[in-house]
C-alpha cells in the first residue's frame, strides 16, 4: 500500500543572475509504502530537503507528479531547527496545529499535554522555548508534529544541530513513536550511522541534479546501534554512497 | 547596589551642576532675563504652577492623541503591506515622502485646512504625522521578519491569512512594533511642540506657547520652567513605553532578558 509516490519529479530554482539557476531535482522517482521508516541520505545540497518539501506540498514540482494513492494523509513536518514560537510557552507551541484547525481549546490543551508527556516533557508546559535546552526544544517540535495525529511524518535533518548523546536519545524516542503510532516516516539525514539504525530502508541521493542512486532495504536485527546487523548496514550504505559519489 | 548607583550617580551630577549654576549666576550677577538661577526657575514653576500644569496637560493630551492615531494608522497600513506586495510598492514611497518633509513646512497648510478654531486637532495631526513613519517602518519590518519555517508550518496545517497574521506574524512583529512606538512616542512630542510654534499664539494653550509667550516678555525663568516640564514629559513618555516593552517581552525576547551572571 503506497502512501506517497514521486514520479519523474523535477524542480528548478531560479537565481538572480541571468541564465543562472539550479536544477535541484531531475526525474526523481520513489515510493513510500504506508508504515515504512525511510531515510533519504545524501550530501549537503543534493536536493533531499527539496524532495521533502515537495512531499509535504510546501513546494510545487516543475515536472512530474507527486501522488498520495490513499488520499492526502495528515502530514507533519519537523525542521532542522526547532522552529518554535519564542513568545509562546511549550503548551501553546505544541498546540499550534490544533489551534490552526479550530479544535476546541480544552481538547487541544489535553491533546497537547498528552503529546508533550509522550516526548518526556511533562511538567514543562508553562516553560518558554528560551528556558529549554536544544534537545528539549526539539522534543517540543516533535510533540507539536505528533499532536495532530499525522500518518506521514517528514523530518528534515532534525537532530543535525544537536550533540551526539542528545541525538541518540531523540533517535530512540522517534523509533518508539513510529512503532506506537504506526507512522510513515520520511527522514532526511546526512548521517550514515543514523540512517542505518533508525530506518527500514535507505534511499541514497546524489546531487546536482538530485536523483536516487541506490535503494537499500536494511536487514532486521538492528536492535541497538552497535548490533552486528547495524554495523553491517552501515557498511552497505557507506559503500553505496561512495559508489554514487564517485559515479 | 548596582541599581542604587544607577540612580545615585546621575542625581549627584545634577546636584553638582545645579549648585555650580546657582553659584555662577550669583557670583557674576548674571541678569535674570539672560540666565535665571535654578532657585528662580523653581520659584517661577511654583508661582505659575496652575497655568503651567494646564499647558502641560494640553501638550500631553494633544501628543497622546496624535501618537495613538499614528499607531492605529501605522499598524493598519503595516498589516495591509504584509498582505499585498502590490499595495506596499504603491504606497510606501508616499510614507517616506511624508517622513522626509519637515513637519514645520506642512504645519501652515494643515492649520488652514483644519481651521484655527480646531487648532488642537491640527496639532494632533502634525504630531501624528511625524510619529507615523518610525512605527510603520518597524511594523512592516517586523511582519516581514517571520521565521519562514513557521510560516510553512502554518500553511501545512491549512492556516488562513487571518490565522497566520494572528498566530504567527503579529506576535513576531511585536518587538519591532514596541521599538517603533518608543521612537514614535518621543518624536510625537517633538512634532507637537514644533507644530505649536508654527501655529503661533492663536488659540494654542500648550507648553510651547508658554515658552514663546514668556520669552517675549523676558520672563526667562518661566521659559526654563516650561522647558523643564517638556523634558519631564518626554522622559515620562519614553519611560512608560519602555515599561510597556519590558512587560510584554520579558518572558521571551532577548532584548528584555537580563542575563544572570
Amino acid at each position: 500500500m503506497t502512501l506517497l509516490s514521486l514520479s519523474q519529479v523535477g524542480k528548478r530554482f531560479a537565481s538572480a543572475q541571468k541564465g543562472g539557476g539550479t536544477q535541484a531535482l531531475d526525474r526523481l522517482s520513489f515510493e513510500v509504502p504506508a508504515g515504512q521508516f525511510v531515510s533519504l541520505l545524501g550530501p549537503s545540497g543534493c536536493g533531499k530537503s527539496t524532495a521533502l518539501r515537495l512531499a509535504a506540498g510546501l513546494l510545487e514540482p516543475d515536472a512530474g507528479t507527486i501522488a498520495y494513492p490513499q488520499g492526502k494523509p495528515e502530514t507533519a513536518f519537523v525542521f532542522q531547527e526547532p522552529t518554535l514560537m519564542p513568545w509562546a510557552d511549550t503548551l501553546t507551541n505544541a498546540r499550534l496545529p490544533l489551534d490552526l484547525k479550530h479544535i476546541a481549546r480544552s481538547e487541544a490543551n489535553s491533546r497537547a499535554e498528552e503529546s508533550l508527556a509522550r516526548v518526556g516533557l511533562k511538567g514543562f508546559e508553562r516553560a518558554y522555548p528560551r528556558e529549554l535546552s536544544g534537545g528539549m526544544k526539539m522534543r517540543v517540535s516533535l510533540a507539536r508534529a505528533l499532536v495532530a495525529r499525522p500518518r506521514l511524518l517528514l523530518l528534515d535533518e532534525p537532530f543535525a544541530a544537536l550533540d551526539e548523546i542528545t541525538r541518540n536519545g531523540l533517535g530512540e524516542d522517534l523509533l518508539r513513536l513510529w512503532r506506537e503510532d504506526g507512522l510513515t516516516v520520511l527522514f532526511v539525514t546526512h548521517s550514515v550511522a543514523e540512517s542505518s539504525y533508525l530506518s527500514q530502508r535507505v534511499l541514497v541521493m546524489t546531487g546536482r541534479p538530485g536523483r536516487i542512486a541506490a535503494d537499500i532495504k536494511l536487514p532486521d536485527g538492528r536492535d541497538t546501534r552497535l548490533a552486528q546487523p547495524t554495523i553491517d548496514a552501515q557498511r552497505i550504505i557507506g559503500d553505496a554512497l561512495n559508489t554514487a559519489m564517485a559515479a | 547596589m548596582k541599581r542604587l548607583l544607577d540612580i545615585a550617580l546621575p542625581v549627584t551630577v545634577a546636584v553638582l551642576l545645579l549648585g555650580a549654576w546657582e553659584w555662577a549666576v550669583a557670583h557674576w550677577q548674571v541678569p535674570p532675563y539672560l540666565l535665571p538661577a535654578p532657585s528662580a526657575i523653581a520659584q517661577a514653576l511654583a508661582s505659575n504652577s496652575a497655568s503651567l500644569m494646564q499647558a502641560l496637560t494640553a501638550t500631553f493630551l494633544i501628543t497622546i492623541e496624535g501618537f495613538f492615531g499614528a499607531l492605529a494608522a501605522a499598524i493598519a497600513l503595516g498589516i495591509l503591506f504584509s498582505q499585498s506586495r502590490l499595495i506596499e510598492r504603491s504606497l510606501y514611497p508616499y510614507a517616506v515622502i511624508l517622513q522626509v518633509t519637515p513637519v514645520v513646512a506642512i504645519a501652515p497648510l494643515i492649520l488652514i485646512w483644519v481651521g484655527f478654531e480646531r487648532v488642537n486637532l491640527a496639532l494632533s495631526l502634525l504630531a501624528g504625522a511625524i510619529a507615523f513613519f518610525p512605527i510603520l517602518s518597524n511594523v512592516t519590518l517586523g511582519l516581514k521578519s517571520v521565521d519562514h519555517n513557521l510560516t510553512d508550518l502554518a500553511r501545512l496545517y491549512g492556516a488562513s491569512r487571518w490565522q497566520l497574521l494572528r498566530n504567527v506574524q503579529l506576535p513576531s512583529a511585536l518587538p519591532y512594533l514596541l521599538n517603533g512606538m518608543k521612537t514614535g512616542g518621543v518624536i510625537a512630542l517633538i512634532g507637537e511642540v514644533t507644530a505649536e510654534f508654527a501655529a503661533g499664539s492663536g488659540t494654542a494653550t500648550g507648553l510651547a506657547w508658554r515658552i514663546t509667550e514668556s520669552s517675549n516678555r523676558l520672563e526667562i525663568a518661566t521659559t526654563f520652567a516650561a522647558l523643564a516640564l517638556l523634558a519631564a514629559l518626554g522622559i515620562a513618555i519614553f519611560a512608560a513605553l519602555s515599561l510597556l516593552e519590558w512587560a510584554l517581552l520579558r518572558r521571551w525576547h532577548e532584548s528584555a532578558i537580563s542575563r544572570q551572571s
